[in-house]
């Protein structure tokens, strides 16, 4: 390990590494025209952080506005304007291209032991193409607005629709298509980059959620696209295709929203368990329990995740014969969900663990996640959904799991592989402060929403009973408290990109093929072709990666 | 892949570049201008409840030839047909669970719904 040496040879901290990826050019244009796949991951990464406050800004004044019964700040039609750009922009400009367009693009090829990922241009062209949804969606955000929800039913869709819902589809009709080269890019990518030696059963388990992720991206995300290009057929040429009125069918618009999003809540949460696969092991500085297992039981999600649809619609007028069945299917996907959580568990045992930053993270997200899918089998149940559908109930579900797992595993790995993206380190303290503040914040802002759903208190709602009131101010407490724990890491990870100390290709001393070459990767990635010759997190045998270079 | 691939045996995994003759896309396009101009005279002819059926077949049809020719399906083996069947098993998932709500619902259907869609869309397209 030549290379180990000299990087860490650095004598002050403020002196650069050596030429990497992030140094070899400079320039608006350098940054602009590039097909590295590390500094499209970072283009995106900026890109979803300004679309992320955009949505916390939406966030916070609806949880400002919820302090007393009867709204303190807003109309209930702004209030509707409201969570429909919370829903819409966390949902498909942040949390979709998250963790796949940002860890996965700068670190699949790392991963695998590749140059860069198949097709660079389609990458960068994905990133304008995400750009130009962002641009149109924050231009219907501040030109009126837009008042569906995210999952735009009609008739508020169409018939009833007073605000620019075309544009608003257009927008994530657009980004869709960043979606659908992203994920084929890394179908690509994953098959065809390979290094030698790093067979399937060699990946990284990050690789196989990212692989499942990309084929719900490619096999999914068309019919989102295609759904809300029909509202808009039905709305310019009056075609009857939602609109009863026309001869349409509203609930088949569900159908189809729902095929692509119950499935898109996976993109969410798949790479997610991937990036906790990372950790897990890496701070227990164990294998992982059941190998296997986990890598199978992300493409059994991927699969199932396409199957159980309707466990959105049971009140909606879908016949009860197949709310039957979706809701049968849909408890079969809490399987490899808690396969994985239970493999995870049992990887921990005996492991010696510490408890970095990251590590906080992952813990966290065990506990949240498994809470988030325990309360999604409640709503799965159709009895019990009757009573659950539309409350607060599934907000505080959906938030545990979107939230608590897919958001706390993406700060997770922001934070572990943040010294190979920018090759500084941040203050240990404050991340692991940051990450406490996280979780307490988010517990305190979310949980008594479950006991407010629970208690009948409806979403969506600008104002409520009074009787509600000191669950609420409970919640928006949280909200600020959780508010505070995403500014902190803002601050200091911006800080330590040019003040934290520079560290070595492998702060951590943890596994794998990224933490074999410096940090900043060059941009090349590896100054040699690396040739796997163990599997991965093989932390038993060998205390030392052993990747031999050729 | 290997670019010198000129072996004229065709390996299994092997990508190969294949060159298809102009006149061969010249003639399938043709075929698709056709066909589209029958969907469009179809489009004016009630066939009562065979209009939908009728439609749907020249538009599978076009899309198979655009799938095995312009798609080069045909001259592509293993991951590729893989990855078409992949494609439309998932829209026969779509098909069949929306369907497996739309049928046993036990509401009236209104045979017009979707038959007519068609021609409004063609009516406001053309006139
Ligand atoms: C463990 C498996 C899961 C099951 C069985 C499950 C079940 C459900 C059910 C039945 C609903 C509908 C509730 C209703 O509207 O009455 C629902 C809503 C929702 N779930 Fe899950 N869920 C699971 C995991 C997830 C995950 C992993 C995510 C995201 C990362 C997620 C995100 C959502 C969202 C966004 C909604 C609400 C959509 C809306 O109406 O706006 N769920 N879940
Ligand atoms: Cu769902």
């Amino acid at each position: 390990m030549s290379t180990t040496a000299t990087v860490e040879n650095f004598p002050n901290s403020s002196a650069e590494p050596q030429e990497n990826y992030l140094n070899a050019r400079y320039g608006v244009r350098s940054w602009l025209l590039t097909l590295d796949h590390k500094r499209i991951g970072l283009l995106y990464l900026g890109t979803i952080t300004l679309m992320f406050v955009v949505g916390g800004i939406a966030a916070t004044m609806m949880r400002l506005n919820l302090l007393e019964p009867q709204g303190t700040l807003v109309e209930p039609e702004t209030y509707n304007k409201l969570f429909s750009t919370h829903g819409i922009v966390m949902v498909f400009f942040f949390l979709v291209p998250s963790i796949p367009a940002t860890l996965g693009n700068f670190l699949i090829p790392l991963m695998i032991g590749a140059r860069d990922v198949a097709f660079p241009r389609l990458n960068l062209l994905s990133w304008y193409i995400f750009v130009t949804g962002c641009l149109l969606m924050l231009y219907v955000v501040f030109t009126g607005g837009i008042d569906t929800g995210w999952t735009f039913y009609p008739p508020y869709s169409s018939s009833y629709a007073h605000t620019d819902v075309f544009l608003a589809a257009m927008a994530i009709f657009i980004a869709g298509f960043s979606s659908i080269l992203t994920g084929m890019n890394f179908v690509v990518t994953i098959h065809k980059m390979r290094a030698p030696g790093m067979t399937w059963f060699r990946l990284p388990l990050f690789i196989w959620s990212m692989y499942a992720t990309a084929l719900i991206f490619v096999l999914g995300t068309p019919v989102i696209a295609v759904t809300l290009l029909l509202l808009g057929v039905e709305k310019l040429l009056h075609v009857g295709i939602f609109d009863p009125a026309l001869g349409g069918d509203p609930v088949l618009f569900q159908h189809m929203f729902w095929f692509y999003s119950h499935p898109a809540v996976y993109i969410m949460i798949l790479p997610s368990m991937g990036v906790i696969s990372e950790l897990i092991t890496a701070f227990s500085r164990k294998r992982i329990f059941g190998y296997s297992f986990v890598a199978f039981s992300s493409l059994a999600i991927a699969v199932i995740s396409f199957l159980v649809w309707g466990h959105h619609m049971f009140v909606s007028g879908q016949s009860v014969y197949a709310g039957l069945i979706f809701s049968v299917l849909s408890f079969l996907v809490a399987i490899p969900s808690a396969v994985k959580v239970f493999n995870w568990t049992a990887t921990l045992y005996k492991g010696s663990i510490s408890y970095e930053a990251p590590m906080l993270y992952a813990l966290g997200f065990i506990g949240l996640f498994t809470i988030g899918g325990l309360t999604g089998l409640f709503l799965a149940s159709l009895s019990t959904d009757v009573h659950l559908n539309g409350t607060y109930f599934v907000v505080a579900h959906f938030h545990y799991v979107m939230v608590g797992g897919a958001v706390m595993a993406y700060m997770g790995g922001l934070h572990y592989w943040w010294p190979k993206i920018t090759g500084r380190l941040y203050p240990d303290l404050w991340a692991r402060f940051a990450a406490l503040i996280i979780f307490v914040g988010f517990n305190l802002t979310f949980f008594p929403q479950f006991v407010l759903g629970y208690l009948g208190m409806p979403r969506r709602y600008a104002m409520y009973p009074a009787e509600f009131q000191s669950l609420n101010v409970l919640s928006s407490a949280g909200a600020s408290v959780l508010a505070v724990g995403y500014v902190i890491p803002l601050i200091y990870l911006i800080w330590s990109m040019k003040y934290g100390p520079v560290v070595g290709p492998n702060p951590f001393g943890t596994k794998g093929l990224e933490w074999t070459t410096q940090s900043p990767p060059p941009t090349e990635n590896f100054l040699r072709t690396p040739i796997v010759t163990e599997e991965a997190y093989n932390y038993e045998t060998a205390p030392e990666p052993e990747v031999v270079r050729v | 892949m290997a670019s010198h691939s000129q072996d004229p045996a065709h390996g299994h995994q092997q990508v190969e570049e294949h060159i298809v003759p102009v006149s061969t896309y010249l003639s399938i396009f043709v075929a698709l201008l056709i066909a589209t101009a029958l969907t469009t005279w179809i489009a004016f002819q009630d066939l009562g409840n065979w209009n939908v059926v009728v439609a749907l077949t020249i538009a599978v049809c076009k899309a198979t030839l655009v799938v095995l020719f312009f798609m080069h399906v045909k001259y592509n083996k293993g991951l590729t047909r893989v990855v078409l069947i992949g494609a439309l098993f998932w829209l026969g998932i779509m098909i069949t669970f929306t369907l497996s709500d739309e049928l046993t619902r036990h509401w009236e259907i209104y045979p017009q719904a979707w038959t007519g869609m068609i021609v409004p869309v063609m009516r406001h397209l053309l006139f």
